[in-house]
């Protein structure tokens, strides 16, 4: 079976100190200590504007932080990004996808880009396309794909390289609720084998499946721990609760 | 790792393949590559030919003697004038070409003949009417060049003669019968590279921004090298393509010489096309969205077309436009391919140019590859 990379197994996946990321006078992120263990589903919230993506963006190298320092997977973001890359996955909310590719086209792109070759690449694609369902339509051009199969093949592409972390930025957005439940089940596969996952999400029965929650609001980190201690922490009834608190008192601060 | 193991682990490879792919894919556009040559030298092989030709003509014959009936005549040999009648006076001249029935006139002063008799110049008068630089540049110079000859064959002298019988001052430039076909051929090769380089270049990286894939590459360990390289040599073979369409159908339709050495012609298209897909990545790396990167590479193909010497000669035009001309790399690409094509020159009197393009080439690679950034910022 495949196991993620062993870079450095030593220590967390993520551990960041007062990150910090302004965009001009907009603060987006504001001194962010985080911290995720090996192995975690770990669910990052909040509402939009947030500063979620900013975070994913930090930590997967898209974007320098302005101040403070992060790891991910035992690499430092400002000094060894290119390490990083080759050990992270990250699916974005467009998915990524080359349209007028087809599914297994896409795959091999991606395996090909992460440094796959050979047989050992095509032994890969035919794992993955097995793993996640995808062989039925395996000459289908990705365009033609309905939400659930282009998330699935976005996943397939993001973790080629069998990284030993995956960066999952709201990746059931507009997808049905059948094609929701079956993605989790390929998270909980990857988290099984000891890959950790970070995911945004807006859907409150989504951030229950995560082992531990983190809540940013304006760009701070205010809530953090299991479903059942944040819930605690606010003195609410559910996450939803604790959420639309939220999104009420950010609106209040902007107006 | 050894060499060739990380070559054949670039992600390059993937890159280049994934390209080709898509190009295969979309007949469309790839028709169009391959189509728009054969079009575009059909357009402006056949169009501008026909207007240069049989520039309607009217004839102020003062002189009413053989030699200048004879003269008239050579003019309308040439097959750029086409006679379309006989004025009657200046001032008919001048109405003739200012409702547009004429766009030349040849006026033939009373005292002509007498002055060929007598040795000296003998003063005869082409007006044309300059609003057409094109079809008016081509009459001139048939002009000058019928007045030049007409010199041993009025006078019934073989001497040649030393002053010149048609009093035009014009330079006639190296294509003698003004075949248009011939300097346009390089033209087109210059205009047509600069214009699938640039901007299909530009757009197809844009593309990628637009639908996030970028982004996606940009979290890849994917470098900037391989990801350029891999975009852009795909249609820089298409650049190479399109030239020997051009090459073949204008040898076939206008019998375009192809005097200097193929070779060579070939390695010298090589620093304009680096130049332009230079071009090309900087658009791309300056634009967000597909119709900018559109609207910036029409901006940049204007002047090419006018300025550099495409359509109009750049000896005419005013300094601050030869400026603007001198800053195109296509301006010293149109030298070497008329240089090569139609005198056959070799590499020792192009090599000015040849080296300027290789600078641009340099730069506007250097200037893309800086401003291309692996972030998203």
């Amino acid at each position: 079976m495949t196991s993620p990379s062993q870079s450095s197994v030593l220590g967390p996946a993520v551990v960041t100190r007062q990150l910090r990321k302004t965009f001009g006078h907009l603060v987006a992120v504001e001194s962010l200590d985080l911290e995720i263990k090996r192995g975690e589903v770990f669910g990052l919230l909040g509402p939009n504007g947030s500063g979620k993506t900013t975070t994913i963006r930090m930590l997967t190298g898209l974007m320098q932080p302005t101040s403070g320092d992060a790891m991910v997977v035992g690499f430092d973001v400002r000094r060894d990004s290119e390490a990083i890359r080759r050990n992270i996955g990250y699916m974005s909310q467009k998915f990524g996808l080359y349209e007028d590719l087809t599914i297994v086209e896409n795959i091999r792109f991606y395996a090909g880009v992460y440094g796959l070759i050979g047989a050992e690449r095509e032994s890969r694609i035919a794992e993955l396309m097995d793993e996640l369902g995808l062989t039925e339509r395996a000459a289908q051009l990705a365009g033609t794909l309905s939400g659930g199969w282009k998330q699935r093949l976005a996943l397939a592409c993001a973790t080629a390289h069998r990284p030993a972390m995956v960066f999952l930025d709201e990746p059931t957005a507009g997808v049905d609720p059948a094609a929701r439940r079956r993605f989790w089940e390929i998270i909980y596969m990857l988290a099984s084998r000891g890959t950790t996952i970070l995911v945004t999400t807006h859907y409150m029965d989504e951030a229950e499946r995560c082992q531990r929650l983190g809540f940013l609001s304006r760009g701070h980190l205010i809530g953090l721990g299991t479903v059942q201690e944040v819930v605690d922490q606010f003195k609410l009834p559910s996450i939803e609760d604790v959420f639309i608190e939220l999104q009420r008192r950010d609106e209040g601060a902007a107006a | 790792m050894s060499l060739i193991h990380r070559l054949r682990r670039a992600s390059f490879w993937p890159m280049l393949r994934k390209e080709f792919i898509q190009m295969r894919r979309d007949r469309f556009t790839l028709a169009m590559l391959i189509g728009i040559p054969a079009i575009q030298l059909a357009l402006f092989g056949y169009a501008v030919q026909t207007e240069v030709r049989n520039v309607p003509t009217v004839v102020l014959d003062q002189s009413h003697t053989p030699q200048s009936r004879r003269l008239v005549d050579m003019m309308a040999n040439t097959r750029n004038f086409r006679i379309i009648r006989n004025a009657t006076n200046r001032e008919d001249v001048r109405n003739a070409i200012e409702r547009g029935e004429a766009a030349a006139a040849i006026i033939v002063p009373p005292e002509f003949a007498t002055d060929l008799k007598r040795g000296h110049t003998a003063q005869a008068q082409v007006i044309v009417d300059a609003a057409d630089p094109l079809s008016s540049a081509a009459a001139i110079s048939a002009a000058a060049l019928t007045g030049a000859r007409s010199g041993p064959e009025l006078t019934g002298r073989s001497t040649p003669v030393v002053a010149p019988v048609v009093d035009v001052r014009v330079r006639p430039w190296y294509n003698p019968e003004s075949r248009s076909s011939h300097y346009i051929v390089p033209g087109i090769i210059g205009i047509l590279l600069t214009m699938t380089m640039v901007s299909i270049t530009g757009a197809a990286i844009v593309r990628e921004r637009e639908r996030g894939t970028l982004e996606q590459l940009v979290v890849t360990p994917i470098g900037k090298t391989s990801l350029m390289l891999g975009k852009t040599i795909p249609f820089a073979l298409v650049g190479y393509l399109q030239v020997t369409v051009i090459l073949v159908l204008g040898k076939l339709l206008f019998d375009i010489p192809l005097r200097g050495n193929l070779l060579l012609l070939y390695l010298l298209i090589a620093p304009f096309v680096v130049a332009s897909l230079g071009t090309g990545l900087f658009i791309s790396a300056v634009t967000k969205t597909q119709v900018q990167a559109m609207q910036l590479s029409f901006f940049f193909i204007m002047p090419n077309i006018l300025l550099s010497g495409f359509m109009f000669p750049r000896a005419a035009m005013p300094e601050p436009a030869q400026w603007v001309g001198a800053a195109l790399p296509l301006t010293y690409f149109l030298t070497v391919m008329r240089g090569v094509l139609l005198k056959g020159v070799a590499m020792n009197d192009i090599w000015r140019d040849a080296v300027i393009l290789t600078g641009f080439a340099v730069v506007l690679v250097a200037m893309s590859v800086r401003k291309f950034s692996k972030t998203v910022e």
